[in-house]
């Protein structure tokens, strides 16, 4: 295996809990790996399982979607709407192939700088346990 | 104008119906006047205990009763609808039920009271005109008052009720004043946090209340007598104090059709049920859906001081929605193309605010961009890809996630 594997993640957080968590991580300078990049959403029931499939497309090695914690949702339940069409996309990721463990849905409220920084670090080294995305089929791989 | 209350003392089913005002510590007939302030102070009748009403058969005591001829029992309830710029709610809150919690002996053993009882129990309109009394109607000589009942407990409610320390202090005061009974606290932490709280707490300090650092563990019952075990944390010992009375002062809760009114309204809730302000701080009356504002215990526990300033600012703030006649809107909100919506009603269930409505004429879903919030929900649902975002449409992120990955 290359050791040297960098994996790519995109996290899609959402506006009011992980997205400021995230940037909670930040101001209070909490290391974590560079490998995750993130796209800003207002909530986690926008995510479209098509934004999950499109970025393993375009290359990425894992997908991180990250929303308030259940019952705290700005949106009163956008985040259940997201919990419920996880399953959906890791049902599509299996029979395309992509080990499911390269997709998680986890809650992470504004004050939650620390575990999201937690959450990049483990997935990191998860996927580098995996290694690179290779699609069955010999298709081709974007980017 | 005050009701007479004669039709009161005349129902056949006098004395027969626990009073839930009185937390069913006396009882009441089927005609009754529901609490002494209560506004207009007239007789109503309970149309789940009526003989007539309920079994159509009765000797209607009342109407004989009525010199007025008030009584009319065709009377039906009726639902009306309003239409109004903006909503107020203040739907209160209810206490934890302390036999949630057998190990206080609340139900099991008789003269274990819960804050509310004690409070009916003091009061000169209660049932007993105010003195406190066992059971057996005698005055008791000890009580013990137990803070933090299902509040401020992992097992329960994590949150602290804010009420129940004052309410304490309080009961231990008015003990102090009508009975010669020694009073026991056990609480976790003195939390006197309002104007002129922290002076009440030493004034009753001074009237001899024995206050015990240490949540009561249990209450028991040792051949006839009431017994409240805890620890004393100031002392570093275990305390067992024989009582003839105990007051088990519980948490305050969500109501148990919060979530039902939650969804009604189209707001969100915090994790310990409570109804959930748009900011904790800074927008404490005013909640996720515009024109909706929240006062009172139905956002949190608060004290009457509390509610009060909330349940004005909450009008203030209603007020001014309904003066300025205009509504501030996010940017941030969704559209649908009805060239491309194939009217799958889809979209409709999954708004949480009640945004997306049908357009029966031309059979596509119209969203209503003053209520929306712009969550995207919809959009995410949509099989045709209809649903535009303003700043996350589809091909904004798609093309961002290209970004990132590139």
């Amino acid at each position: 295996m290359n050791t040297n594997f960098e994996p790519k993640i995109v996290g899609i957080l959402c506006n009011w809990c992980s997205y400021t968590g995230a940037d909670l991580a930040g101001i209070s300078r909490i290391k974590y790996p560079a490998n995750i990049k993130i796209v800003r959403v207002m909530c986690t029931g926008r995510v479209d399982p098509t934004f999950v499939l499109k970025a393993f497309q375009q290359g990425a090695d894992g997908v991180l979607v990250s929303g308030c914690h259940p019952g705290d949702c700005h949106y009163v339940d956008g985040n259940v709407k997201a919990m419920r069409r996880a399953p959906l996309v890791t049902e599509l990721l299996k029979q395309m192939g992509i080990e499911e463990e390269r997709f998680k849905l986890v809650w992470v409220s504004a004050s939650e700088g620390e575990k999201f920084a937690k959450i990049v670090e483990d997935m990191v080294s998860d996927l580098k346990k995996l290694g690179p995305l290779v699609p069955v089929g010999g298709a081709v791989k974007h980017a | 104008m005050y009701g007479c209350g004669d039709c009161t003392t005349a129902c056949v089913l006098k004395n027969r119906i626990p009073d839930p005002f009185d937390e069913g510590l006396s009882k009441r007939s089927a005609a009754y006047i529901p609490f002494p302030q209560a506004i207009p102070l007239k007789a109503v009748i309970d149309q789940e205990e009526c003989l007539l009403l309920k079994k159509g058969k009765c000797s209607k005591k009342c109407v004989e009763a009525c010199s007025r001829e008030a009584i009319d029992f065709s009377q039906k309830e009726a639902v009306r609808q309003v239409e109004v710029g903006s909503i107020i709610l203040a739907t209160g809150f209810e206490l934890f039920d302390a036999r949630k919690a057998p190990q206080y002996g609340y139900g099991i053993y008789e003269d274990v009271y819960t804050g509310i009882e004690f409070e009916r129990l003091t009061n000169s309109s209660g049932p007993t005109q105010g003195k406190i009394l066992t059971k057996k109607g005698e005055e008791p000589k000890s009580v013990a008052i137990l803070h933090c009942i299902g509040s401020r407990d992992e097992n329960y409610q994590k949150y602290c009720s804010r009420v129940c320390c004052m309410s304490s202090v309080k009961f231990a005061h008015l003990v102090k004043e009508k009975t010669d009974a020694e009073v026991f606290e056990f609480y976790i932490d003195m939390r006197t946090f309002g104007k002129q709280y922290e002076e009440f707490y030493n004034r009753v300090q001074e009237e001899g209340v024995n206050f015990i650092r240490g949540k009561g563990a249990e209450v028991a019952q040792v051949d006839g007598q009431l017994v409240v075990r805890a620890e004393d944390t100031l002392l570093g010992a275990y305390r067992e104090i024989p009582v003839d009375m105990v007051v088990l002062n519980t948490a305050l809760v969500p109501r148990h059709d919060a979530e039902k009114v939650a969804q009604i309204f189209g707001i969100s809730r915090s994790q310990d049920g409570f109804f959930l302000e748009s900011h904790i701080k800074l927008d404490p009356v005013t909640t996720s859906t515009d024109g909706v504002h929240i006062a009172g215990c139905c956002q949190s526990p608060k004290d009457i001081p509390d509610t009060v300033a909330q349940g004005s600012a909450a009008a203030a703030q209603s007020l001014a929605v309904i003066a300025t006649g205009k509504v501030k809107i996010s940017p941030v909100s969704a559209w649908s193309d009805p060239d491309i919506c194939s009217g799958c009603r889809t979209c409709i269930p999954l708004c949480p605010f009640k945004a997306i409505s049908f357009d029966e004429g031309r059979k596509v879903a119209e969203i209503n961009q003053a209520v929306c919030k712009g969550c995207g929900s919809c959009a995410a649902g949509c099989p045709s890809n209809a649903i535009f975002v303003a700043h996350f449409n589809n091909q904004q992120l798609l093309a961002e996630i290209e970004g990132v990955l590139a």
